[in-house]
């Protein structure tokens, strides 16, 4: 139990927390039947990335650990990012100068559904 | 016969709490590199905004609607641990508990909804990736679960009351991943 | 509070009570971390006789094509396939890293920062075991129908993935699952070594107190924590592809074989780090020792193993140069490629300043650390032409490649094990082992180890392809020239491998000794460990230890000792 007296516990109301998260993912959900592509991406992702800032600030109390996890945990973030950086020009491509990638290329170019 | 080792703090956190942190960071890039890999594939191909359309947003949206809910038993059960309180603990970590198995069950009904319409796991490579990583996200669930069960025993009897905020962690870790699988697999369309 | 994460019976108490522990609580069961460093050891040990083995059953078909070769049999090309792709997968992955990281690290780690045991020792136990399961599993997969996996380490579909291509279905699969498990296991020794090295230090032992060693095994840890996540993704993927029919590498079916190079390499490279900085770590500390000097730059070093972990995630498509990838991103990875090479040879320059001026004694585990790092830069110096991309279009899958990252592995893995073995030896076991046969021991190592693998520069130069069983197709590569360097190569092997008989004679003698010659401190040197008796009994100290000073206090002046070990006062 000492140890957490290192460990100042802001009066937060989780409840509350819960609510704006539930409020969130409601409008996360209607975001698309607007119809419009900018918003959708901002309702679904844009919120997405609130919520799990709510979730990681609020419930995992990342806010009153000692700086080093957070820098941690983004460290990680920062090396799925170079992940991408360094294989995104290979895979998401389906041609390029001297190749092609045939089924992929195929189902590209086959008239939009949508 | 716990060694003096683990009851040191040199670098300010309690150990048990310090080894979660790595556990969550080894667990980001394990995700991470699943979702990258997805994200890249699904950027480059609008085409998988047809197969996608065939996902449920409802229930996606209610599973998460339950891990929300049971994120917030899982800090409730924390609040009480810290005030000495393991039976309340405990009885929060049952509920989060059955958070769990509804959302297992609620994703076991959709598969087996989705796999009667011809949907399966290798229908093609947007499927692949659905079930790929909406199941390693599930695994996890059902050892979180298992792991709180194990916590929230101990606790009742006030003993251990530290696990709970360490489960606790773990779980709110399994949250935040179905957060960015939501609109990954549900509502990018 | 006392935190541990499975549930304990009993809460901590400090005076262990002795009734004797039984055979299998104490040597199978232990959850003490000397008894599982050791084995680990001997694990790691006994799977590199394998893969040794391998590599004598492939030398003498790349020496003698169609011989059958003494107790293995005649080498087909399916058999060759399997040889080489084991050997490699078994020396990175079951030699290297358990006794590099796992057995030095959990036998080290307690005694250096000054604790009595990890911070997790069931969760060490288990680790282990998952270990061995994996190497148990990998040699299963040798003998089931099909034979083993022959898809060389790398494991690139569409090869790994079909089995109408690698013929291996089982084995394919079953050396997936063994390679899943060593990653669990290596994940969860993980999160001990870089807990108890953060938390459980002895009082006074601030950052900069940590000795290298420590520092090196635990940033190999994180480097592994965080680069190994997404092959575990790749593989979930590759295993779903042999099995159930998925098509996430298949571009029959619109999947890309490219992605998963990018998913292994992304691990691929920092492994490879993760092996050298314990075996440099190893070496700094030998080094300091005995030159009876302090390391010439601890702070600098300490960074550039950090910049070194931190660029090792920004190499990786240097493995994929010729695979078709964008150039404009080769060429990106040809500047990180070179870039690296910096911090590494930084260390190698603080290695040669810490020699100057000392006071050198050529025991055994010094002629180890200084072999280390002249061989070492032959290899490091030769992964310069490979990161070069446009080199590499002539050098990428010859055995020009191959030289260099035994010249850089086989220090690491070899060299580095042996350093580190001959220097603690009398620490784990009380006993000092002969120096005379350490040394015909060294030379008879090293010698040869040049003999093969200078050749095979030439040989790798001259054109000669990788993972092939016979070059007696090739006209260009079976001349005789060329054939006589494979039978010199392969003839060194062999003398290589008759003088390790020599080193485990050596082990054997002194592990019977009569006598515990050792004494707690033999080396004289700084570190925590050499307080402790030798071997440091369960729970390592009756009294834990007190830091007061760094760990290379060595030649102090004013001071009649040449040495100022970290726990005397003053």
């Amino acid at each position: 139990m000492s140890e957490h007296a290192e460990h100042a516990e802001h009066e937060i109301n989780y409840v509350k927390v819960w609510a704006i998260l539930l409020g969130l993912l409601v409008v996360s959900i209607l975001g698309p039947f607007l119809g419009i592509k900018a918003v959708t991406l901002i309702t679904a992702f844009g919120i997405a990335i609130v919520k799990a800032y709510l979730v990681a600030k609020n419930f995992m109390h990342l806010n009153i650990e000692p700086r080093y996890a957070v820098y941690l945990l983004v460290t990680m973030l920062v090396f799925m990012f170079l992940l991408f950086a360094g294989s995104a020009p290979d895979i998401m491509k389906h041609e390029g100068r001297n190749w092609v990638k045939p089924i992929v290329h195929a189902e590209a170019q086959a008239p939009a559904h949508h | 016969m716990r060694p003096i080792a683990t009851t040191r703090m040199a670098a300010g956190i309690p150990t048990g709490r310090l080894a979660v942190w790595w556990v969550v960071a080894s667990e980001i890039v394990i995700f991470g590199g699943l979702l990258v890999s997805y994200i890249m594939h699904r950027l480059a191909r609008p085409e998988w905004g047809d197969h996608a359309a065939n996902t449920n947003v409802w229930i996606g949206g209610f599973n998460t609607f339950v891990l929300l809910t049971s994120s917030l038993s899982a800090v409730l059960a924390h609040k009480a641990a810290v005030s000495g309180n393991g039976p309340k603990a405990a009885k929060l970590l049952y509920a989060t508990f059955v958070g769990a198995c509804t959302f297992v069950i609620v994703k076991a009904f959709e598969w087996s909804m989705e796999i009667s319409h011809g949907y399966t796991i290798s229908s093609n490579t947007f499927w692949s990736f659905y079930y790929t990583a909406a199941g390693l996200h599930a695994l996890h669930v059902i050892a979180g679960a298992v792991i709180m069960l194990i916590v929230a025993q101990t606790a009742k009897r006030n003993l251990e009351l530290h696990r709970v905020e360490l489960i606790g962690i773990y779980w709110h870790f399994v949250d935040i991943v179905w957060i960015f699988l939501f609109p990954l697999l549900y509502i990018a369309k | 509070m006392a935190e541990s994460i499975p549930a304990d019976a009993t809460h901590g108490h400090h005076d262990h009570h002795h009734t004797e522990p039984s055979f299998w609580s104490k040597y199978v069961f232990s959850t003490d971390h000397k008894m599982i460093a050791m084995q680990y050891m001997f694990t790691g040990m006994a799977m590199g006789l394998i893969g040794a083995f391998m590599a004598y059953a492939f030398r003498m078909q790349l020496a003698f094509p169609g011989i059958s070769v003494p107790g293995y049999g005649t080498v087909n090309p399916g058999n060759y396939n399997a040889l080489i792709t084991n050997h490699g997968a078994i020396m990175i992955f079951w030699v290297a890293m358990p006794v590099l990281i796992a057995a030095f690290g959990n036998y080290l780690i307690p005694l250096m920062v000054g604790c009595d045991d990890m911070v997790f020792p069931k969760i060490n136990r288990l680790s282990y075991q998952i270990f061995l399961l994996s190497a148990v599993v990998l040699i299963i997969s040798l003998f089931v129908p099909g034979g083993g996996f022959g898809g060389a380490w790398t494991a690139y579909p569409p090869l790994s993935a079909k089995a109408e291509y690698s013929l291996t279905g089982a084995g394919s699969s079953i050396w997936l699952v063994a390679v899943a498990l060593e990653f669990v296991a290596f994940l969860l020794g993980g999160i001990n070594f870089v807990t108890t090295a953060m938390n459980s230090r002895a009082p006074g032992m601030k950052i900069f107190d940590i000795p290298i060693v420590v520092w090196t095994i635990v940033v190999a840890s994180i480097l592994f924590m965080a680069s190994v996540g997404p092959l575990i993704a790749g593989a979930v993927m590759l295993f779903m592809d042999q099995r159930i029919g998925t098509a996430f590498f298949d571009p029959v079916k619109g999947g890309d074989p490219i992605l998963w190079q990018h998913l292994f390499w992304f691990f691929g490279h920092p492994e490879v780090y993760v092996v050298l900085l314990p075996a440099m770590g190893i070496t700094a500390d030998i080094m300091c020792v005995f030159s009876r000097k302090k390391m010439f730059a601890y702070k600098t070093f300490l960074y550039t193993i950090f910049a070194t972990g931190v660029l090792s995630f920004t190499v990786w498509a240097h493995h994929q140069f010729v695979a078709g990838i964008d150039p404009r991103m080769a060429n990106i990875f040809t500047v990180t490629t070179l870039l690296i090479s910096i911090p590494i040879a930084e260390m190698c320059f603080i290695y040669i300043a810490t020699l100057y001026g000392g006071s050198i004694r050529l025991t055994t585990p010094m002629l180890w650390a200084l072999a280390f790092v002249a061989e070492f830069l032959i290899g490091g110096v030769t992964g310069i032409f490979l990161g070069a991309s446009g080199a590499d279009i002539y050098f990428h899958d010859t055995y020009f490649v191959l030289a260099h990252f035994h010249y850089t592995f086989f220090p690491i893995a070899i060299i580095g094990t042996f350093a580190g073995f001959t220097y603690w030896f009398p620490k784990m076991f009380g006993k000092m082992m002969n120096e005379t046969l350490g040394k015909i021991h060294f030379w008879g190592t090293i010698i040869p180890f040049n003999c093969i693998f200078i050749p095979l520069f030439m040989l790798g130069a001259a054109g000669q392809n990788r993972r092939l069983y016979s070059f007696q197709h090739y006209p260009e590569l079976a001349g005789q020239g060329m054939q006589d360097l494979r039978i010199f190569a392969t003839v060194s092997l062999l003398v290589m491998l008759a003088f390790q008989l020599v080193f485990f004679y050596n082990c054997f003698i002194s592990w019977k000794k009569k006598q515990k010659d050792a004494g707690p401190n033999p080396w004289k040197a700084n570190t925590l460990e050499w307080s402790a008796e030798s071997p440091p009994p369960h729970g390592n100290w009756p009294e834990l230890p007190t830091v007061y000073r760094g760990p290379y206090e060595y030649s102090v002046p004013g001071r009649e000792e040449d040495y100022f070990p970290q726990n005397v006062p003053g």
